[in-house]
């Protein structure tokens, strides 16, 4: 899995990133997120797993600290460039075919609603190609099915390195579904959104 | 899955509507697709052409695939805040009229309609109430009239009931039996359950008060559209419409035609 560790120099054609994380995610997001210029120009989508509480501080927190106008994903709306969608709480969040947001109250995936997996599935859908996901610290299985369809449909995936996350159980279960095209630290993967901006879509 | 899964799944779906007169073409796609992939699961199909295969030629079968295609997922005064503002803020307005009628739109197995019948009765106009209770899943239909629900979830229900503003003992409203709660069915003795269909039926009664929470948002764009419409139909002057605590008029071709009134809790107004 060496060869997964490449330089992600060549990344192109991204038109929307979708993230995900669980335990110890917080602080991971912040790091990779905090290098976002204003006037990013890419939609990023995030499912961070949450106690199953009704209303989520996630999104006025984020934007706070970030560059980029960040916001609870809601449902039918249509995904716009340059912005951070966190996914709320006891919803799972999908990305429809026309780019739209959806949001469902299907079982729990992995004892989790928001689900990575149907984000990240369905996503690969909307986006093919043209999709980028990162999966980040976490302490379940989440994750790794839904990533292991973006590869399939010809998008780019990111496996954070489990040697440097917070909890290692959600890389590695993602690791142990399919190879990555890269396994970065967070400071790279914030390296690697940065770069995206300037790259024509 | 790949564009040949993208297919079957339009097929499947324009044969439930042309053999059963359901109509899911306009749900959110995503969700449609998860649970057609976790029904193959179910019925050991391979590929969703051997499941229209099945429920084409096989009613039974297809009833089977509905409980999938439906998401029955709700509870007794699910977000309590949402009641307890229904309470203060709608009741006092609701008891105005001499005789009420209030549409719960996808009733799913009856949580939202037993909720809303205690609220009544707690204040005093569930009397002068008729309420229809509809969905498209006779199971689920079932379900409700029944009105049977299982004890633990009721022990959940009952926080809820507190949260949501109830002045009386949670258990005066049912008898436990074994596991489960069986619900006082003089609760439904001015609820008529009823098929009704968002997609495909029309407006069936004036209302002064429509609840329909968390099934607009398995509606596209364009369904919920429709729906708004019958429900703005329906509604008398000044009607109240209120929805699922995701669920908004915002994106809506309806959104200037209604104006919240509890915006936080999706209590809405016909303009």
């Amino acid at each position: 899995m060496n060869e997964a560790a490449a330089s992600p120099a060549s990344v192109s054609g991204v038109q929307a990133i979708v993230v995900g994380a669980s335990a110890g995610g917080v602080e991971a997001l912040l790091s990779i997120f905090a290098a976002l210029a204003p006037g990013f120009s890419l939609p990023i989508i995030a499912v961070l797993h949450l106690p199953d509480e009704r209303r989520s501080q996630l999104a006025e927190v984020f934007d706070r600290r970030l560059h980029i106008p960040v916001v609870e994903a809601r449902d039918k709306e249509m995904i716009q460039p340059g912005t951070l969608y966190f996914a709320g709480p006891g919803y799972h969040l999908s990305v429809e075919h026309d780019r739209s947001l959806s949001l469902s109250q299907e079982d729990r995936v992995h004892h989790s609603r928001p689900a990575i997996d149907f984000l990240f599935e369905s996503a690969a859908d909307a986006y093919g190609p043209n999709l980028l996901a990162i999966l980040l610290t976490g302490a379940n299985q989440d994750g790794g099915r839904g990533l292991a369809q973006v590869k399939q449909l010809g998008g780019i995936t990111v496996v954070q390195d489990p040697l440097e996350a917070r909890v290692d159980v959600m890389p590695k279960a993602a690791l142990a579904l399919h190879t990555p095209d890269y396994i970065l630290t967070l400071s790279r993967i914030g390296d690697l959104l940065a770069s995206l901006e300037s790259s024509p879509c | 899955m790949d564009r040949s899964t993208d297919i079957e799944l339009r097929l499947l779906i324009e044969a439930i509507y042309l053999k059963y007169s359901y109509d899911f073409r306009d749900y959110s796609g995503a969700s449609v697709k998860r649970r057609v992939a976790h029904a193959l699961r179910q019925f050991d199909c391979k590929t969703i052409s051997a499941l229209q295969e099945r429920v084409l030629h096989d009613p039974t079968a297809f009833m089977q695939l509905l409980q999938f295609l439906t998401i029955p997922v709700s509870e007794m005064f699910r977000d309590p805040s949402h009641f307890l503002a229904i309470r203060q803020e709608v009741v006092p307005l609701l008891k105005t009229y001499p005789s009420i009628k209030i549409w719960i739109a996808g009733c799913s197995t009856g949580e939202e309609v037993y909720s809303m019948a205690i609220l009544l009765r707690e204040e005093g106009l569930l009397e002068r109430t008729i309420i229809y209770a509809t969905d498209i899943n006779p199971n689920s239909l079932e379900k409700a009239k029944q009105g049977i629900f299982s004890l633990e979830s009721v022990r959940a229900y009952t926080h809820n009931y507190q949260q949501a503003g109830g002045t009386q003992s949670f258990a005066d409203y049912y008898t436990a039996a074994y596991d489960y709660a069986i619900f006082d069915k003089t609760l439904r003795e001015n609820v008529t359950f009823a098929d009704h269909s968002l997609a495909t039926d029309s407006v069936f009664s004036e209302t002064q008060l429509i609840s329909c929470r968390n099934v607009l948002i398995y509606f596209n764009k364009k369904l919920q559209d429709r729906a708004f419409g019958l429900f703005h139909e329906s509604l008398c002057h000044r009607g109240f419409l209120v929805l699922g605590s995701k669920e908004t008029l915002d994106f809506s071709a309806y959104s200037k035609q209604f104006e919240p009134l509890v915006k936080q809790e999706r209590i809405y107004r016909k303009s």
